[in-house]
């Protein structure tokens, strides 16, 4: 069997597996979509392009149908730690128009602070309940870095002033699988970085259950919401790069889908902003882009609905998405490799070698590593 | 006897907030302590860094007002190295701000603040066709509106509770007595409230046009602003235009009706009447027009006095910390102030709920820190903001204000109310969607002679540089102050919105605008104190925003120890 009827097969099995579950609403996601003018033809448009959007066949477009009308059976649980509330207005910006709503309808938001309608102590009961009522079945995402100096004291939340490193632990405990969503939650993010006050730390580092780290300041509204269809389809992490982030999001370089890459491979450069090569969309490399030692899938994807991406807007990737970048990549405007940029002939590889060490060497391996390596090995 | 009621997380808000309030035997409020749980200390972590990285950093401080910290801390070094920005890039920042008032206010009044005036249980029992009616009350094109839409809206609904699966909306203090609305204006409101889902990602879509995205923008640097393709595509600007038309179509025709129809059913309701209990008012100039001058004026209210409003003095911020959780002996100025945190953590007692960990209000309480304007207490936000406008005689404020209350019928006091506050906002939002039009136009004209959108700054490493940035954020007058030495972030200080309505009582027990709005509220049920949210959300409270530290020397907090000097 080829890796991708593998993969069909172990997603059919999972599907199968939540049909069996008990369900929570009578009501079928073609009833709800009826009643906002979506036609069937339309979802299967939208599953079509999650498909895609997924790095999947397109035959692959009927399991994500089928997914999304059972994914009410799939309880969310969303805690806030130390954060900016930046990745849920994200999330908030989910983008398929009409269909997110829905998608929020049939995951089961149990906890969400900044959503919730509940306040205070019924909001505690609301996570105590869920976490009881759906232990070992619920999805656990983190929004925030956790603070672990002073005992963890700089947060707690709550009427019974727990700390966020007690709530994490606890919480960790009975999920089935654990998100970090952002840099914060996945690396800790900008209050880890030096001196770290706080002693914030990414999730992974306080709990020892797998977790799947969706890097970036925030991440986009798309690889939120498809790591959580991930899960929901097959019942099982994603594969994973070497910081444990999807492949299907992070397993390709800024610098290898940039608009202005030709414009690099060119030896064309925005010299200053706002210069004729910044008019003209020059590569934005010696300005300061950390495009070439950053993996995400903003070039394609972009961010809102598809409308831009910082390089569009004329200013370089900053490497949001990758652990300590802002200490390893500050300061933002010059160029990582600037001592080496005397000629075209030094490549943002080579360059990328020279000041990461030893971590060109995972880099360089992941970048190779298919996307489904891991599913055929299991 | 009295009760202490503890309030913790307060959700549908940025961040982590903890309010508690005492209530007499008649459920009176007669004390309250509001308290931030979570300290970040991004301010230390800007020292010895490059000023051109701070926009980026202090952004970090919210992902809501994102666009704000970016661009004050922006326009703060530009302050201290005396950086003069083209004029396009003045228009476009102006723009993304314009964008992202339009969006921030309308997810702070459907999503945030909407649950408290909206009672969605309620709703379920209307008439849609009688909705539908009723919606034309308040203006003669509703949105979403309509008899089937709201039909639709309720079905939806209706399957959740009925399965007793609520999602989101489970455990809330659905029934209380203080919400107002009849089931067919809950309708109306729950139905707009999901439309806003839609209409507030059209307008994120609006501020990543010039910004590259939204949340966390990133097309600001010191000097300009990078998104110069942008701005000289006819396509993009259509973009954003058409966006722009959209947004302010729900803008009109939803939230401007329903505050209406929120004054109209709350205007007797006594939690709403009160809550402006700190009558001081702190706004600054902002919104560049086409002319050069600002849609909205800045001035300090002092009592109430909208005749003597006057300019603002910096040299009369400070901030004290003697109930907050940090160690200082007097109140400090911003460029001088220090931050030694001093955790004291909670003190057990009985509670409504039982015993329960609560706040030391004798002792340290909060990681805010509570600034003052020479010595006292004020409040900021939309109200200030157009209090300030109104009182200097801004003519599309006044305008806008006198409007308001002829079409309510309700009286100038009335502004002076937790009502008051969230029309404000609104009013704010109306303005903005306006008036943010002439900036585009100036712009329109001005691209046709002038392209430039950057001025490359200079640092000299042998100079010591001193600047700040008052800027307005959708939650009021945000300040950044910064000290360059050797070409580095010597000292940063953000003195936010929130800080100043949500801190601690000061070292002469002056309480500031949380505290102060919920002394004398009567609450229906203390185990289910909605009319506590309502008022601090009428706030639109952000706590990351308000927990900072400036100097961190010789800071040590028991189990750890912080080096001073930076990178």
């Amino acid at each position: 069997m080829d890796t991708h009827a593998a993969l069909y097969e172990q997603g059919k099995q999972r599907l199968e597996t939540l049909r069996s579950l008990p369900r929570r609403h009578e009501e079928t996601i073609f009833d709800k979509m009826a009643q906002h003018g979506i036609t069937r033809r339309d979802f299967m448009k939208w599953s079509a392009s999650v498909t895609a959007m997924l790095a999947l066949p397109l035959p692959f477009s009927t399991l994500v149908a089928e997914a999304a009308e059972l994914a009410d059976r799939v309880p969310l649980i969303w805690l806030h730690m130390a954060e900016c509330t930046g990745c849920s207005e994200s999330l908030v910006r989910a983008d398929t128009p009409n269909l997110d709503s829905l998608i929020f309808d049939h995951i089961s938001l149990e906890y969400h602070e900044t959503l919730m309608a509940a306040a205070g102590w019924q909001a505690e009961e609301n996570l105590e309940h869920a976490l009881e009522t759906y232990k070992g079945n619920y999805l656990l995402a983190v929004e925030g870095a956790v603070p672990t100096a002073n005992n963890g004291a700089f947060l707690t939340v709550g009427c019974k002033g727990h700390t966020g490193l007690e709530i994490i632990k606890h919480a960790a405990e009975g999920a089935a699988a654990i998100v970090s969503v952002g840099t914060c939650a996945s690396f800790g993010g900008v209050q880890a970085a030096y001196p770290n006050p706080t002693g914030a730390k990414g999730v992974h580092e306080v709990v020892s259950k797998p977790v799947i780290n969706l890097g970036g300041c925030p991440p986009s509204e798309k690889n939120i919401v498809g790591t959580l269809m991930y899960f929901i389809m097959f019942g099982k992490l994603p594969a994973l790069d070497m910081f444990n982030r999807p492949k299907w999001a992070y397993g390709a370089r800024v610098h290898d889908n940039c608009e202005r890459r030709g414009r690099f491979d060119a030896g064309e450069f925005v010299e200053e902003f706002g210069d004729h090569g910044a008019k003209e969309g020059y590569c934005l490399y010696k300005v300061g882009c950390k495009g070439p030692y950053t993996y995400n899938n903003c070039p394609t994807e972009r961010f809102n609905h598809h409308t831009s991406w910082p390089v569009l807007a004329g200013h370089g990737c900053m490497g949001c998405s990758e652990p300590n970048f802002w200490d390893d990549m500050a300061d933002f405007e010059k160029p990582l490799g600037r001592q080496l940029l005397h000629g075209l002939d030094a490549t943002a590889d080579t360059i990328g070698a020279v000041i990461l060490g030893a971590t060109v060497v995972g880099i360089g391996a992941h970048a190779v590593a298919s996307v489904f390596a891991q599913a055929k090995e299991d | 006897m009295s009760q202490r009621v503890v309030i913790d997380p307060i959700t549908r808000i940025e961040g982590h907030l903890r309010v508690e309030v005492e209530v007499d035997e008649n459920n009176v409020i007669q004390n309250a302590w509001s308290s931030s749980t979570l300290w970040r200390g991004i301010e230390v972590i800007l020292k010895g860094r490059t000023p051109m990285d701070v926009g980026l950093i202090v952004q970090r401080i919210c992902g809501v007002c994102t666009y704000s910290h970016y661009r004050c801390g922006t326009e703060a070094v530009e302050n201290a190295l005396g950086v003069k920005i083209p004029l396009n890039a003045k228009y476009l920042r102006s723009l993304m701000q314009t964008s992202l008032y339009m969006h921030d206010h309308i997810v702070h009044f459907y999503h945030l603040h909407g649950l408290d005036w909206v009672d969605v249980v309620s709703a379920l029992s209307a008439d849609p066709a009688k909705a539908a009616q009723v919606a034309l009350k308040y203006t003669d094109k509703p949105i979403a509106a309509g008899e089937g839409e709201l039909r639709a809206v309720q079905e939806r609904v209706k399957g959740f509770v009925e399965k007793g699966q609520l999602g989101p909306f489970a455990n809330a203090y659905w029934g209380n007595g203080t919400y107002k609305f009849t089931p067919e204006q809950n309708l109306i409101a729950l139905s707009h409230y999901l439309k806003a889902l839609e209409v507030q990602r059209v307008a994120a879509e609006m501020l990543a046009i010039f910004g590259g995205k939204q949340p966390h923008p990133q097309s600001l640097v010191v000097g300009g602003v990078t998104s110069v393709r942008d701005m000289l595509s006819p396509a993009r600007l259509q973009e954003w235009k058409q966006k722009h038309a959209y947004v302010t179509d729900f803008i009109k025709r939803a939230y401007q009706a329903d505050i209406v129809m929120a004054a109209e059913a709350f205007g007797t309701e006594p939690s709403v009447l009160g809550g402006v209990n700190v009558k001081n008012f702190l706004a600054t100039d902002d919104f560049v027009l086409a002319d050069g001058e600002y849609m909205f004026n800045g001035g300090v209210i002092m009592n109430g006095d909208l005749a003597g409003v006057s300019d603002i003095n910096p040299d009369l911020i400070a901030e004290d910390v003697t109930h907050a959780w940090y160690s200082a002996d007097n109140a400090q100025h911003p460029y001088d102030g220090t931050t030694v945190p001093n955790y004291t953590g909670f003190v057990e007692r009985d509670t409504v709920y039982g015993k329960l960990p609560t706040l030391d209000g004798d002792g340290k309480y909060s990681w805010v820190k509570s600034p003052r304007y020479n010595g006292e207490p004020v409040e900021v936000g939309p109200l200030s903001s157009l209090l300030v406008s109104y009182a200097r005689g801004n003519k599309v404020v006044v305008d806008a204000v006198n409007a308001l209350l002829a079409r309510t019928g309700l009286p100038v006091e009335a502004l002076f109310t937790t009502l008051g506050r969230t029309a404000a906002r609104m009013l704010q939002t109306v303005i903005v969607a306006d008036e943010g039009l002439r900036t585009f136009d100036a712009l329109l004209t001005n691209i046709q002679s002038d392209e430039a959108t950057y001025v490359k700054p200079e640092i000299d490493a042998n100079k010591e540089y001193v600047g700040h940035a008052m800027i307005e954020a959708p939650r009021g007058m945000l300040s950044h102050w910064i000290r360059i030495k050797g070409g580095k972030v010597e000292n940063y200080q953000a003195v936010v919105p929130t800080t100043w309505n949500a801190g601690p009582k000061d070292a002469n027990g002056k309480i500031g605008p949380y505290e102060a709005s919920l002394i004398g509220l009567k609450l229906e049920d203390p185990t289910k104190p909605l009319e506590v949210i309502r008022i601090i959300h009428s706030f639109d409270p952000c706590m990351a925003c308000s927990v900072h530290v400036m100097d961190f020397k010789g800071a040590s907090l028991s189990e750890f120890k912080v080096s001073p000097n930076g990178l």
